[in-house]
C-alpha cells in the first residue's frame, strides 16, 4: 500500500511538470503587457519597459519558464503577484479557505440528496419515486448552476430576505445558498450513478443469498448492496469534490466569494501571470491528490482491490 | 472483461446467419420506442430549425435597440420582454440558439476528431506512442475543465471561435480514453488479422474496421458532449471570457442581465430557460442513444 502510494505521486511528477509547462505557455502567449497593466496605459514607454525588464519578461521564453521552475524546485517559490507583490503562495492561501469551504459544503449536500434519492430509485426501479427523482435528476444535470445561483438569490436573498446574497461574512448562513448552488448539479449526477450502480448490484446471486436466509430487507440494500455499489459513487463523488475544489469559478462570480476561482478570472484580467500560473497548478495539485484520496479510498471498500495495490 | 466479451458478441453477430439486420437499425428502432428520447430529439430538432430561420422567426434583430422600451416585462408584442437597452429578448433568444448550436457541435466535433485519432494512434500502435499521447492526456485531465478553458480563452482571446477551440481541446482526453479502449478490445481480433494478412495498410484498417466497431460509445460520449460543451460556453461568456456583446448568447445574456435580477427577473429568465431546456433534451436523447447502443446498460 506504501508502495504504491509512494509510485503514485511519483507519477504526479511528470504529470505536475507537464501542467508547468502548459500553463505557462498559455499564459506567455496571453496577449496584454503586464507592465502595462501595473503602470497604466499612460505610463512613459522607459519606465514600463524598466518594469518589463525587471519582472523577466524580456527573456526568451525557456528562460523565464526555467527560471519559473527552479524557483518551484530549489525554492519553494512559486512566483511574485505583479499587481501585489506578495508571494503567490500566500494569494492562493489567502483565497483557499473561501473555496474549500464551498467544496465541502457543496459536496455535503450532493452525497447527502445524491446517495438515498439513488438508493430509493434503485430498490423501486420505475415506480413514480423512481421516475419523478430521475426526471428531477436529470433537470438538475442541465441546469446551468450560475442561473440556478440567481433564482436561488433571487427567491431567498432578494424577495424572502432569509440569507444573504454574497459574501461569506455572515458564517454558516452565507455558506447556504452556494452550497446548495453547488450541491444540487453534484446531487443529481451522484443520484445517477447510485441508481445504475445499485441497479447492477442488486441483480447479484449473493443479494438473492441474503434475502433467501431471511436478511432484513433494509439490511440488504444498505449493506449488502451499498457496499458492492460503492466504488463508482466514491468516484464520482471524489469528481465532483476535485472538480469544486478548482472549478467553483461561476458560483463564486455569482455569489462574490473570494475563492481561488475568482483569483484566477481577476488575475487573467490583470494579466497577473505568476497568480494564474501558481493557482492553475496549485489547482491541479490539489485535484490529483483527491484523485488519488479516492484510489486509496477503494482499498478501505474493496478488499479485492487492496490486494492489487502493491 | 466483461465488456470484452460482449463486444466480442456484438462483432460476430453480423456474420451469424439468422440475423442480417444491422446494429444500426436495431438500435434505431429501440430508440425509437423510447418517449423520453424522442422527445429530446424533438427538441433538438426544433432548435436546428430555429436556428436556420432565425431571421424569418425573430419578429425583430439581434441588435436592435430601443432605449425608450427598456426592460419591459412580457408583453404582446415582445413576448419574453426587453433588455436593458430595449432589444427584444425573444429574437435574441432565437439567434442565440445559432452560436450555442455552433458551440456546441463544433467544439465536439474538435475533441472528437483530435481525441479519436489521438485514441486509436495510442491504441493501435501501443507501446511509445500510446505512453506519449495518454501522459499528455492525463496532462489535460489534471487541470479541470473549466479552467482550462478559462486559460486557453485568455492567451486565445475571447470570441466565438476561440471558445469553440478551447472547450474542444479539453474534450479531447475524453474522446481519446474511450477510442483507446475500444481499440484495443478490437485490435487483436480476427478480422483484423485477416484484414492485416491480405495486406491492408494501417490507416486502413484503423478507418475501416477499428472505428466502426467503436463509433457506439463514441457517439453517446459526443451527444452528451455537445450539452456539456454549450454550458461551458455559457459559462465562459457568463464571466465574460466568451462569446462577446452584442452578439446574442445565452450565458452572455445572463451575465448581463444579473445587475437587473432584482427588479426585472425576467431577462434572465428566460435565456436560463433556453439553455435549460436545450440541454436537458440532449441529455433525453443521449441517455436514450446509450441505452440503445450499449445492451450491457440496458436493464
Amino acid at each position: 500500500m506504501h508502495k504504491y502510494i509512494l509510485k503514485r505521486l511519483l507519477a504526479l511528477i511528470p504529470v505536475m511538470l507537464g501542467v508547468s509547462l502548459i500553463i505557462f505557455t498559455m499564459m506567455y502567449f496571453t496577449p496584454g503587457d503586464p507592465a502595462a497593466m501595473m503602470l497604466g496605459e499612460s505610463a512613459p514607454p522607459e519606465q514600463r519597459e524598466a518594469l518589463r525588464e525587471e519582472l523577466g519578461l524580456n527573456d526568451p521564453f525557456w528562460i523565464q519558464y526555467g527560471n519559473w521552475l527552479r524557483g518551484i524546485v530549489l525554492e519553494g517559490d512559486i512566483g511574485t503577484s505583479y499587481t501585489t507583490r506578495r508571494d503567490v503562495a500566500d494569494e492562493i492561501m489567502d483565497r483557499f479557505p473561501a473555496t474549500l469551504q464551498l467544496a465541502v459544503s457543496g459536496v455535503v449536500v450532493a452525497v447527502v440528496l445524491g446517495v438515498p434519492i439513488g438508493i430509493i430509485s434503485a430498490t423501486r426501479q420505475y415506480s413514480i419515486f423512481d421516475n419523478v427523482s430521475m426526471f428531477v435528476a436529470l433537470l438538475g444535470v442541465s441546469m446551468p448552476n450560475f442561473w440556478m445561483a440567481m433564482l436561488l438569490i433571487l427567491l431567498f436573498a432578494v424577495n424572502l430576505q432569509w440569507l444573504p446574497s454574497s459574501g461569506l461574512n455572515h458564517g454558516f448562513r452565507s455558506l447556504i445558498l452556494p452550497a446548495i448552488t453547488l450541491g444540487t448539479g453534484a446531487a443529481a449526477i451522484i443520484a445517477r450513478m447510485t441508481r445504475s450502480s445499485m441497479l447492477e448490484v442488486i441483480r447479484q446471486d449473493y443479494i438473492r443469498t441474503a434475502r433467501a436466509k431471511g436478511q432484513v430487507e433494509s439490511k440488504v440494500t444498505n449493506v449488502h448492496a451499498l457496499k458492492n455499489a460503492l466504488i463508482p459513487i466514491i468516484t464520482v463523488i471524489g469528481l465532483q469534490f476535485g472538480g469544486l475544489l478548482g472549478g467553483a469559478v461561476l458560483t463564486e462570480t455569482v455569489f462574490s466569494i473570494p475563492g481561488v476561482g475568482r483569483l484566477m478570472v481577476e488575475s487573467i484580467g490583470q494579466r497577473n501571470f505568476p497568480v494564474v500560473q501558481g493557482g492553475v497548478l496549485f489547482i491541479a495539485i490539489t485535484f490529483s491528490l483527491v484523485n488519488l484520496l479516492v484510489d486509496i479510498l477503494y482499498a478501505f471498500v474493496d478488499p479485492r482491490i487492496k490486494s492489487q495495490y502493491k | 472483461m466483461s465488456s470484452a466479451n460482449l463486444s466480442k458478441q456484438a462483432v460476430a453477430l453480423p456474420t451469424a446467419p439468422m440475423k442480417k439486420r444491422s446494429p444500426w437499425v436495431a438500435a434505431w428502432k429501440s430508440l425509437r420506442r423510447n418517449k423520453a428520447a424522442m422527445i429530446g430529439l424533438f427538441v433538438i430538432v426544433l432548435l436546428i430549425i430555429t436556428a436556420i430561420f432565425a431571421e424569418q422567426i425573430a419578429p425583430f434583430g439581434y441588435d436592435d435597440q430601443n432605449l425608450v422600451n427598456r426592460l419591459q416585462p412580457p408583453s404582446a408584442e415582445h413576448i419574453f420582454g426587453t433588455d436593458n437597452f430595449g432589444r427584444d429578448i425573444f429574437s435574441r433568444i432565437v439567434y442565440g440558439s445559432r452560436v450555442s448550436l455552433q458551440v456546441g457541435f463544433i467544439a465536439v466535433g474538435i475533441g472528437a476528431i483530435a481525441g479519436g485519432a489521438l485514441g486509436a494512434i495510442a491504441g493501435f500502435y501501443g507501446r511509445h506512442a500510446d505512453n506519449i499521447i495518454m501522459r499528455i492526456m492525463d496532462i489535460l485531465l489534471a487541470i479541470p475543465g473549466i479552467l482550462l478553458a478559462i486559460s486557453i480563452v485568455a492567451s486565445l482571446g475571447p470570441g466565438l471561435t476561440n471558445v469553440m477551440i478551447a472547450v474542444g481541446i479539453g474534450a479531447i482526453p475524453g474522446y481519446a480514453r474511450i477510442v483507446r479502449a475500444s481499440v484495443l478490445i478490437v485490435r487483436d481480433q480476427e478480422f483484423v488479422e485477416a484484414a492485416r494478412s491480405v495486406g491492408t495498410s494501417d490507416f486502413r484498417i484503423v478507418m475501416k474496421h477499428i472505428i466502426p466497431n467503436s463509433l457506439a460509445p463514441i457517439i453517446v460520449q459526443a451527444t452528451l458532449g455537445v450539452a456539456g460543451a454549450i454550458l461551458s460556453a455559457a459559462g465562459l461568456s457568463f464571466i465574460g471570457l466568451g462569446i462577446q456583446p452584442p452578439a446574442p448568447e445565452w450565458g452572455a445574456m445572463l451575465s448581463e442581465g444579473r445587475q437587473f435580477l432584482r427588479d426585472n427577473p425576467h431577462v434572465t429568465t428566460f435565456p436560463g430557460l433556453a439553455i435549460m431546456v436545450v440541454i436537458f433534451a440532449l441529455n433525453l436523447f443521449g441517455d436514450g442513444l446509450r441505452d440503445a447502443l450499449d445492451p450491457r446498460l440496458k436493464q
